[in-house]
């Protein structure tokens, strides 16, 4: 017993902030970012708040399931950008969409959604007749640097979501961590202590790219081989690859790896940037609303982020 | 095969290169590839001849990425 897919949601802000927009607040420009990372323009919070972004998702994927919020038996959110330290984010959902059930955030990063899956799969391993909604949603707009170039231009906010009933559709998955800060990280609350004095921790995202760039290629090739691995499939019986949309060139290298078409892989970069843990929420929502998908179509859904965490699983479209 | 002409295999099948472009003293710039090109690559070198490389500034020129290959085999 695993779950199936009953329907899908996303939201993202109103605001297109495009490149050229932030060749005027850092020293960058359209081709830089273009060629360097495949991001044309990214959506930014401005008046709503990610948890707004996560209930309009929320809601839309709770309809597009055709399910009431308060069939509802969990809901998890995947995120490292929540409004609050608590409420949980889960929380706030739970309340503003009326449903009865327990709630709660996870953190693992861009690879959030993946992790959501993997406990999802869990519970219905223990409670098959249950129905639970996942959501994956952040807005990297808080925790960036908007002054440093080499970070800022590769993030975008966004909220997407799925709701998960009885079904045997996940075929194979698969969470891992390899815990290492230097990479990649993002304070938490500071706090005024007045009893503290320790260094100062940087206020923003700080990323080794080269690094990243390396692990993420590795990742995303070795963790699509192992599911496939797990599911006894050939990488040939897949239909569609949804990868974490960090940037296009990982995407392109991992690919180039594995020795698969370019074709088989959907991207969203170019519009949204990376949205962090909304990443293959929204790609697989957008999918799903332009009859992308056939049903007993493969998917292969990948994911890898801060952590260092990585994620993948096969899932089989029977919606 | 000299530890030069896997290299110049391997840049060749990853960025689809002329082979008669590349010599020991040709630049990342002139086969107009970037940072993000050059880690790829050197993941590939890795693979390629089952050795582990250090990123490094210094690694401007193939004969660079021959040389660390070679004090690392």
């Amino acid at each position: 017993m695993s779950f199936s897919i009953l329907g899908t949601g996303s939201a993202l802000p109103a605001t297109i902030i495009t490149n050229d927009d932030l060749s005027r607040i850092v020293d960058t420009s359209d081709e830089w970012i273009r060629s360097r990372t495949g991001i044309g323009q990214r959506r930014v919070c401005t008046t709503e708040t990610i948890t707004d972004l996560a209930y309009q998702a929320a809601v839309a994927a709770l309809e597009n399931s055709g399910c009431r919020a308060e069939e509802l038996n969990l809901i998890i959110c995947a995120t490292m950008t929540a409004d609050d330290a608590t409420p949980s984010m889960a929380c706030l959902l739970q309340q503003r969409l009326g449903a009865v059930c327990a709630a709660f955030d996870i953190n693992a990063a861009c690879t959030g959604f993946l992790y959501a899956m993997d406990i999802a799969a869990a519970y219905f391993s223990r409670k098959p007749d249950y129905k639970i909604l996942i959501v994956g949603a952040d807005a990297m707009s808080k925790a960036v640097d908007w002054q440093d170039r080499s970070t800022c231009v590769l993030f975008g906010d966004g909220a997407g979501a799925a709701v998960l009933g009885a079904g045997n559709d996940l075929l194979a998955i698969e969470i891992g961590a390899n815990g290492n800060r230097s990479p990649l990280y993002a304070p938490a609350m500071a706090g005024n202590c007045p009893f503290r004095n320790d260094v100062k921790q940087s206020l923003y995202l700080v990323m080794d790219g080269q690094e990243v760039f390396r692990f993420a290629v590795t990742a995303m090739a070795q963790t699509i081989d192992r599911v496939l691995q797990k599911a006894g499939l050939a990488k040939e019986s897949l239909t569609w690859i949804l990868p974490h949309q960090a940037n296009i060139r990982i995407i392109d290298a991992a690919i180039h790896r594995m020795k698969l078409p370019g074709e088989i892989c959907l991207t969203n970069i170019e519009q949204y940037g990376n949205t962090s843990a909304a990443c293959v929420a929204i790609l697989l929502d957008e999918s799903n609303r332009s009859g992308k998908f056939k049903k007993g179509d493969l998917l292969a859904l990948t994911a890898f982020g801060g952590g260092l965490t990585t994620g993948a699983c096969i899932l089989r479209w029977n919606k | 095969m000299s530890t030069f002409d896997k290299v110049v295999e391997v840049l060749v099948e990853a960025k689809d290169l002329e082979t008669g472009s590349i010599t020991m003293e040709s630049t990342w710039d002139d086969l107009g590839l970037d940072s993000l090109d050059t880690v790829e690559l050197v993941m590939n070198m890795e693979e390629a001849f089952g050795v582990s490389l250090e990123m490094s500034e210094d690694m401007k020129t193939v004969g660079d990425v021959v040389k660390a290959i070679d004090t690392a085999k």
